[in-house]
């Protein structure tokens, strides 16, 4: 078993003193691996991630148990510019491309950190390399270009700070089935050279048809986790997340049960 | 008697360098507006507090590259501690939360000016500390070398209009070609984007307001020679009002050309149209009916960042 990179253990997240968004999330990430989030609306994925590159703090949340830690130190307390540049990068779910920037300016943006602008120019080109799609957008401005575009700009922007980690939010939010393929296709190539992954999805399918792990989320719980494959197996996750069920209709009682056996794993 | 074309030339340069002054003092407000999303209604006490400053030490001995040395430090520094304890715990907090801070600024600012140096009325002539052919005891400027341009213009006008143009045109390589200026933009444009991409905003912020501060210097200390370091200062960037809703908040060139609109049209419009529009002095309410007009038809400016928005 390699070594694991991130590693949350049973946090709590609190949103303005009184909101409780996250209630106990345990979670590990390995070192090159790739580890989907999963889960409904509100369930508590983008804080998760947001806890773990300290957005929280900018939306007036806060870490108040638990801890979370990014290869053997304690990274709560950091903030998010020196995460970055430690290798923690956050794509946020929505893209927030800046609008009134080029595509390129948009990906330099995520080379502030680096000092060397030789490097930044490798970087650029590399990016470029994953995603052909925008090279020849490079002088659009990023308000104008398609969301499966954007969210190559997002994700591109991410990789200037050469991550170790990239904590994708909802890559496949509001694009076509076909291009939700080709990003988790660049997410797997990236992951080939050595980048690892916390990706949130709603989309479980594809999620799980890439990642090496599965965490299911709900109500700010992990209620499930374990390798993408077993989780693809399982007759429960089939019904609930992947929506095939194993023989016609089932009842809402037999649904009521599964919420109610959480938190179900050992 | 035909139309006087040179004295409507001479008119035109007067606005246009009246103008510049305006867009200098408009484009600080426009590096705090983009950067922070507030009004900054401390602005004009920057310039009182920056000048005196800049003239109470050159009244006490101090030579003029030293004094505008400190000045502009010791405005560097005031940016950072507004960064450091004004806008950092506000951070996230409601913007309107941050703009009644700019307002208590404003008043903290006036009475600190006057509790460290004084209330007093200061003069500031220029030529007393630097030796510019320009800035020579004759204060009109006279085109001599064109025969049939025969106009005359304030000598200290060419020499604040020459001094403020620089500035612009240094800001605006810094803000577009600088990695400095690229994240500046990014954080106008989108806060939380730009810290999930490893920009630190806090870092951006005491730049901004460091480079509004020396803004603020320069201006002052330009301002101060036609009007003298007092508290009309803080109303001199009320000139700058008109400016910015002309030129759209959001947009460094808006204010550049805001500005001089503005300094065209009130020359423009108190010497042709005084008369027609009840006699002079409209120039003082002019640039405000501009902007008034502006604000019924065209509300984000000439220059507003539109609002992108893909379908």
């Amino acid at each position: 078993m390699s070594k694991s990179l991130l590693k949350i253990n049973n946090i709590e997240v609190v949103y303005n003193h009184v909101i409780l968004a996250l209630r106990g999330v345990t979670l590990d990430v390995e070192e090159g691996s790739i580890v989907s989030l999963l889960g409904a609306n509100g369930s508590g994925k983008t804080t998760t991630l947001k806890a773990c590159s300290n957005l929280v703090n900018a939306e007036r949340g806060a870490v108040t148990k638990g801890s979370i830690e990014y290869d053997g130190k304690d990274i709560a307390k950091q903030d998010p510019f020196k995460l970055v540049k430690d290798g923690v990068v956050q794509v946020l779910e929505g893209r927030h491309c800046f609008t009134h920037l080029t595509v390129e300016e948009n990906i330099m943006t995520g080379s502030f950190i680096r000092e060397d602008p030789k490097q930044a120019k490798q970087d650029l080109e590399r990016v470029y390399d994953h995603f052909e799609r925008i090279r020849i957008r490079k002088k659009s401005l990023a308000g104008f270009i398609s969301g499966g575009e954007q969210q190559m700009v997002a994700m591109g922007r991410a990789l200037m700070s050469r991550p170790k980690l990239i904590l994708l939010d909802e890559p496949s939010m509001g694009l076509a089935p076909q291009l939700v393929e080709e990003i988790f296709a660049i997410v797997k190539n990236l992951n080939k050279e050595g980048v690892s992954f916390l990706v949130a999805e709603q989309n479980a399918m594809v999620a799980l048809k890439y990642a090496d792990e599965g965490y299911l989320i709900e109500n700010g719980r992990v209620i499930l986790k374990g390798k993408a494959k077993d989780l693809l197996e399982r007759p429960d996750v089939k019904e609930m997340y992947l929506g095939v069920g194993e023989e016609g209709q089932t009842s809402f009682r037999d649904i009521k049960y599964y919420h109610r056996r959480k938190p179900a794993f050992t | 008697m035909g139309f006087d074309w040179v004295y409507l030339i001479e008119v035109l340069l007067g606005g246009l360098m009246s103008g510049v002054m305006y867009s200098l003092v408009a484009i600080g407000f426009v590096l705090i507006y983009k950067s922070s999303g507030i009004f900054n209604f401390a602005q004009g006490t920057m310039l009182l507090f920056a000048s005196l400053t800049f003239v109470k030490m050159t009244e006490n001995g101090i030579d003029f590259w030293t004094a505008l040395f400190i000045a502009a430090g010791v405005m560097v520094i005031f940016g950072v501690a507004i960064e450091r304890y004004m806008m950092r715990p506000l951070a996230n907090q409601d913007l309107l939360a941050l703009f009644m801070a700019t307002v208590g600024l404003a008043t903290f600012q006036e009475g600190f000016s006057q509790f460290i140096w004084d209330s007093d009325i200061h003069g500031l002539q220029m030529n007393k500390f630097l030796d510019l052919q320009l800035l020579d005891s004759a204060p009109i400027f006279v085109v001599e070398h064109i025969p049939w341009l025969d106009i005359l213009l304030p000598k200290f006008d060419i020499f604040a209009s020459l001094v403020a143009g620089s500035l612009i045109v240094v800001l605006a390589f810094f803000f577009q070609k600088t990695k400095t200026g690229l994240s500046l933009r990014a954080v106008s444009d989108d806060h939380m984007a730009a810290m999930a991409v490893g920009i630190p905003l806090q870092t951006v912020w005491a730049i901004v307001w460091a480079v509004t501060g020396i803004i603020a210097l320069v201006a002052g200390l330009l301002w101060a020679e036609r009007v003298s370091v007092s508290f009309t200062l803080i109303e001199a960037v009320m000139k700058a009002l008109p400016v910015i809703l002309i030129g759209g908040l959001t947009s460094i060139p808006g204010a550049i050309i805001g500005g001089l609109v503005i300094g065209v049209g009130e020359k423009l419009g108190e010497i042709y149209l005084g008369d027609a529009m009840g006699g002079q002095g409209i120039e003082l309410w002019f640039a405000y009916f501009m902007a008034l007009m502006f604000l019924v038809f065209r509300p984000q400016g000439m220059f507003g960042e539109k609002f992108i928005e893909r379908v």
